[in-house]
């Protein structure tokens, strides 16, 4: 294990990448007061989602590991969209 | 900066204290076995409150009418024993106690990857467990919505429902920190040598095991936290008087609880599939057949929930979607059954208490396997749904699946755990009369069901009386198997005779060490070579 490098990320990076998350956070509460319908889940999914990358990506070090840890987490995500994918077999066709 | 005493190799485990004494020694080790040993324990209290309420459900069902216990006592006694059986032996069952004595031994590692955090996952496991004795003992009376927290009677009934929903949480966390541990252990610390296909088939299961809790465990936290939001502020979400869906709650309970199924059989099966070419002697057949298998149930396996849910009121798309996958699902599990049998074929079979647990199950295994398919196909489940018939299925899946093979693994780990052996005569004579009850017990139900006896009533009418006296009798025929069963393995663990380092011949890495294992399990890391595999018999 101690062969391994460590990739230090620069402190601009996660300041940034804060900045981003905060922008964010507000955009996610501002989409509530906009009349969307339907859509306002879905608008606050995908920033809540994008929120989530930007976490894993440089927070969590996503970016610079090893592509195995990619795939187990790229897997992760497949498998909670095929869970979505299926409950909403029931709520669309009901 | 003072250095470490060094911890000695020639110490077992047993004997080691460490810096503290007496209690101490064992809830303040981080060493994987004493941990292991504080699950057993502790699992074992609990599992024999469970035993109890469910001798006293079926001698309140041995009669029409009421027998020892009103209708809402009943209610409440199925309630508490399908927590405490499910949340606290089954789901953590073989991996708390045998994944955390047996995966870094196996694999070749000192200990698991996170010590510490394995023994937070204990303390956890104690804080869930005493919250769901607090739901009994205090409050407006025991929780009645059976184990499953049903919506919407779950935030309607007044009963203390809270300290078990939220003793249930807890011990979700326990599940997920033990999964994460295992996951990162195999990943980083197999011996040198020991690529993933020559990873024993314990450790394997683990692994599977580790993403499901991981993945799934999650949900069913986030979904009891809602239900307690419902309780206290009625937020709407599965409460249909304001707009909630309760069908929601069953989707969202089970995407954890069918996954949950999957946690306690794989590591059943990854035992089985040690014992049985142990006791066959010969190499497991189709290896890479049986971890495929698992990495399948493992995946397919969170895909199939919907099965729960037939009568509902869900879509019927959503029914044949979920009826089809339920049926895949079966594949890989036969799979398994497949290999055991054919390992089976031509070995040179010693017939001692382990393989008769591993037969055995097997056996009950393939009733509850089969007896699934029954429920997984829409047109017949209409019929049995919500009957005994439920009931005697999840127990030879659950209780007959994860049940016998943590009794086969005890059998067959035992001598290594403790250093010593176990009167085999004894051991025996345990597993016949609990086969016996277990069977006399479980199989009138599938009858009951068939004849539309309901589910958690504690009256019936008298046309199923005597299939319920043959279920009473089973129960207490089975009971006193177990007694036998652990009088035997707590006297042996002092008295029994010393155990060689491999009684059983077995070729895992578990007994190339000394029975008890010392602390840090190897003095040297072993080494797999070219030709070494973990199950290479003559």
């Amino acid at each position: 294990m101690e062969k391994e490098k460590h990739h230090i990320v620069a402190f601009p990076t996660y300041l940034w990448v804060l900045v981003g998350l905060i922008i964010l956070t507000f955009l996610s509460v501002g989409i509530t007061s906009i009349e969307l319908g339907e859509l306002t889940v879905a608008g606050a999914l995908v920033i809540a989602s994008v929120k989530t990358l930007l976490v894993l990506t440089y927070f969590m070090h996503l970016k610079f590991d090893k592509p195995y840890i990619r795939i187990m987490v790229g897997f992760v995500f497949a498998v909670f969209l095929v869970v979505i994918i299926i409950t909403f077999f029931d709520y669309y066709y009901r | 900066m003072q250095a470490a005493t060094p911890i000695p190799t020639d110490v077992s485990y047993l004997e080691y204290k460490g810096k503290y004494k007496g209690i101490f020694s064992w809830i303040f080790s981080t060493d994987h076995k004493r941990i292991a040993l504080l699950y057993l324990y502790s699992m074992m209290v609990m599992f024999l409150v469970g035993v109890l309420l469910g001798l006293a459900m079926k001698l309140e069902l041995i009669a029409p009418g009421k027998t020892i216990m009103e209708a809402k006592d009943y209610n409440a006694v199925f309630t508490v024993h399908g927590v405490i059986m499910i949340f606290m032996i089954v789901v953590p069952g073989l991996p708390a106690v045998f994944g955390n004595f047996l995966l870094p031994i196996m694999i070749g590692a000192k200990d698991v990857a996170f010590p510490k955090l394995n023994l937070l996952s204990w303390y956890i496991y104690v804080l869930g467990a005493l919250l769901v004795i607090a739901s009994v003992l205090f409050g407006n009376g025991t929780p009645d919505t059976g184990w499953t927290f049903y919506a919407p009677y779950s935030f309607k009934t007044g009963t203390n429902l809270l300290p078990a929903i939220f003793g249930a949480f807890v011990l979700g966390f326990s599940s997920i920190l033990t999964g994460l541990n295992f996951i990162v252990t195999i990943h980083r610390m197999r011996a040198p040598g020991m690529t993933w296909t020559k990873m024993p088939l314990f450790p394997w299961t683990l692994y599977g095991t580790g993403w499901i809790q991981l993945l799934a465990t999650p949900v069913v936290g986030i979904t009891l936290v809602l239900v307690s939001l419902e309780r206290i502020f009625g937020i709407g979400v599965f409460d249909p008087a304001l707009g909630g869906d309760p069908i929601l709650y069953q989707h969202l309970f089970w995407i954890y609880s069918h996954p949950a199924v999957y946690i306690m059989i794989l590591p059943a099966m990854g035992a089985i599939s040690e014992i049985i070419p142990t006791f066959a002697q010969k190499h497991v057949f189709g290896y890479r057949a049986i971890v495929a298998s698992t990495l399948a149930i493992a995946f397919v396996g969170y895909f199939v929930w919907g099965h729960h849910m037939f009568t509902a009121g869900m879509s019927g798309t959503a029914q044949y979607t979920f009826s089809l996958l339920t049926f895949l699902v079966a594949i890989p599990s036969a799979i398994k059954v497949f290999n055991w049998i054919s390992t089976m074929h031509q070995g040179s079979i010693r017939l001692e208490t382990p393989f008769y647990w591993a037969a055995s199950f097997i056996f009950v295994f393939m009733i509850g396997g089969l007896s699934g398919l029954v429920l997984g196909s829409l047109a017949t489940d209409v019929y049995v749904h919500d009957t005994a018939f439920v009931v005697a299925h999840f127990h030879f899946i659950v209780f007959g699946g994860v049940g016998f093979a943590f009794f086969g693994a005890i059998h067959y780990w035992f001598p290594k755990m403790f250093g010593r052996m176990y009167d085999k005569g004894l051991a025996n004579t345990g597993w016949i009369v609990f086969f016996i009850g277990f069977l006399a017990l479980y199989a009138p139900m599938f009858y009951l069901g068939m004849k539309g006896m309901p589910r958690r009533y504690y009256d019936y009418l008298p046309e199923f009386h005597a299939a319920n006296i043959l279920s009473t009798l089973g129960s207490w025929v089975m009971a006193f198997g177990l007694v036998i069963i652990l009088i035997n393995l707590f006297r042996s663990a002092k008295h029994g005779p010393k155990a060689d380092k491999n009684p059983w011949n077995g070729k895992t890495l578990e007994w190339t060490v000394p029975s008890p294992p010392p602390v840090e399990n190897f003095a040297e890391t072993p080494v797999y070579g070219e030709k070494d595999g973990p199950y290479e018999y003559q």
